[in-house]
């Protein structure tokens, strides 16, 4: 066998370019359905493992995609808003305790999540450097966004402006990096993790600005003032970074069982609490929805895989093609070796050694194709997952 | 004797050639030319000495073998170990160097052992026939002469009983005829070994130590 593997591998040495060529072909037909099928199964994997990790999922009315899209990979619509009265409402019903989730900003792209300390512990995402949110202003940056920014404990990060042409929205906001999260390879690595509180505070529920209330305050900033109230002018200036100096001067406005959330996690202490929890949200004059995401996702993945049927009918259609090019080829192959192997046999070589000569370089093309398509699609795999 | 023919009767399927030799014999270590006109049977008379071809009639022996009575197997083991055969085309494998034609026996069948002695005696015999200095060249780089005298050596390698040469200075110029010719008869001499050379040329007739005129024969 030594033999013929020698002979083979000389034939295809010689015969390089047309070796490549075929190598080529099989390789490009073995890698599509490969990579594809491996990032199908790879990104339902990635996303069942996060829905199935995330009990309930509760949320305003509407598309329930949105909402899971949303409460889980921070992605997509942000959904009918909810209350922080909701959450408390939730929580009232000893059932579950609620994480409320406000996704709506972003800060140089990132999804920024306003949550609580909990959401932490939920997902067990341990620090990989810095310290926890300690106050209004503060954010805990995913991995993936503090190797994408070079940004670590110390450093400041600027929110996205929602629109830089209204002047009344919310404005851009400092944020202190406390500390970054160790890789989860999970959407947190992609997202900036604040309080709910600061979320409010972006969104301009709350503000910080010098004391207007002592008798020195510059008479032009004033308006008006009361015995209970002072009237500032827009000259009063707002801060736009939380510091220690500035800290006390931050207040909200208005009722805080107003305040918007986004999406709510509620942890049911146990599978009962989650049904009777369900069952509790399930009445037609409901406003909150409460969703299983698990279930949800695997509605989205089975509209996915149906397409996917589509694309693996077309893949199996090129292989066919494929498969009888390469037998045509073989036989044209054969038909210009016919000497070469007429020489083999008059000179009087083993039985079969043409039959295992031929199947040998076979074999090896097939292999390094297998093993170039293997690599390749291994290689799309990891550049995907970094992307 | 090294090579036997009694009542030899062959036949092409499909054709209305039909080659008879009632009866032919080579001497151990004779040179003899097989000399005939194009079409009268030479290249298959040597195939069927050689086992490529199985007759429909007669006897054939060579080497104190008949090899239309062995299986395929052992028909293979004995030309390739027995029988050196040199063809008019070369018949070179492009793809390897002129090393490795002349080693390709070893590498085709498992009754001949590959060694370092075999390997040894591979450049001698490129030393002797001149062509050592082309041993890593692939046969497309070679000229007509140093082609048949590359498949000269791989004829000779395996030591064989009996040469089997079909017409192999028939695409030579003069000079790389006669220095193919000697080279052959040289090493057949120092080999020991039987030589039955088909040709053409009548010229070259009165080297051999006989020539069989098959038309002659097969009457």
């Amino acid at each position: 066998m030594r033999q013929v593997v020698f002979l083979a591998w000389q034939s295809l040495r010689f015969h390089r370019l047309q070796s490549a060529i075929l190598i080529f072909g099989l390789a490009v037909t073995l890698y599509l359905p490969l990579a594809v099928n491996g990032l199908v199964a790879r990104y339902q994997a990635s996303l069942l493992q996060r829905a199935g990790a995330t009990p309930l999922v509760a949320g305003g009315l509407g598309s329930r995609f949105d909402l899971v899209l949303h409460a889980l990979y921070f992605r997509g619509h942000v959904p009918r808003l909810l209350k922080m009265a909701d959450v408390q409402a939730l929580r009232d019903t000893g059932y579950a305790e609620p994480i409320p989730l406000y996704v709506r900003f972003t800060a140089r792209h990132a999804p920024l999540v306003g949550t609580t300390l909990d959401y932490f512990a939920f997902r067990q995402l341990p620090l990989a450097r810095g310290e926890p949110l300690l106050q209004l202003g503060d954010c805990v940056l995913g991995a993936e966004v503090a190797a994408t920014l070079n940004l670590g404990p110390g450093d400041r990060l600027l929110t996205d402006p929602e629109n830089v042409f209204d002047l009344a929205g919310s404005y851009p906001v400092s944020l202190r990096v406390m500390g970054v999260l160790a890789p989860g390879h999970t959407p947190d690595d992609r997202a900036v993790f604040v309080d709910l509180k600061t979320t409010w505070l972006i969104e301009g529920l709350a503000h910080g600005h010098s004391d207007v209330t002592g008798t020195n305050t510059d008479a032009n900033v004033v308006l008006d003032r009361t015995a209970t109230n002072v009237t500032a002018n827009a000259a009063l200036v707002e801060f736009t970074e939380v510091t220690a100096e500035n800290l006390a001067s931050f207040h909200f406005h208005g009722d805080p069982g107003d305040f918007p959330v986004s999406a709510i996690l509620p942890i049911p202490r146990d599978e009962k609490s989650a049904t009777l929890l369900r069952g509790r949200y399930q009445v037609p004059d409901a406003t909150v929805q409460i969703l299983v995401p698990r279930g949800v996702v695997e509605e989205l993945l089975g509209l996915v895989f149906r397409i996917k049927r589509f694309f693996d009918a077309n893949a199996a259609l090129v292989g066919t093609a494929t498969a009888a090019f390469l037998l045509l080829v073989v036989l044209l192959s054969l038909r210009l070796r016919r000497p070469e192997l007429e020489t083999l046999f008059r000179l009087g070589c083993a039985r079969g050694l043409t039959t295992r000569l031929v199947a040998v370089e076979l074999t090896g093309l097939a292999l390094v194709s297998a093993v170039v398509a293997l690599t390749a699609a291994q290689i799309t795999w990891a550049l995907v997952s970094l992307w | 004797m090294m090579i036997e023919v009694e009542k030899l009767v062959f036949r092409y399927p499909h054709s209305t050639f039909t080659l008879r030799v009632p009866e032919l014999s080579v001497a151990e270590g004779e040179k003899v030319a097989l000399a005939g006109p194009s079409g009268s049977g030479k290249t298959t008379l040597l195939h069927l000495l050689a086992g490529i071809l199985l007759p429909d009639e007669g006897r054939i022996v060579v080497g104190g073998v008949q090899p239309p009575r062995l299986g395929d197997g052992a028909r293979r083991a004995f030309r390739i170990g027995q029988l050196g055969l040199v063809f008019q085309d070369f018949q070179l494998l492009e793809y390897l160097d002129v090393f490795e034609n002349i080693l390709l026996p070893y590498r085709i069948h498992p009754a001949l052992t590959l060694t370092a002695a075999v390997r040894e005696r591979a450049r001698q015999l490129a030393r002797e026939t001149g062509i050592d200095h082309r041993l890593s060249h692939r046969p497309g780089r070679l000229s007509q002469g140093e082609k048949q005298r590359t498949a000269l050596c791989r004829a000779l390698l395996p030591q064989p009983l009996c040469l089997l040469a079909d017409e192999p200075t028939g695409s030579l110029d003069p000079a790389a005829k006669t220095r193919v010719l000697e080279i052959l008869f040289e090493q057949c001499t120092r080999a020991r070994a039987t030589l039955l050379m088909v040709t053409h040329d009548t010229g070259l007739l009165g080297r051999f130590d006989r020539a069989i005129h098959l038309a002659e024969v097969s009457r």
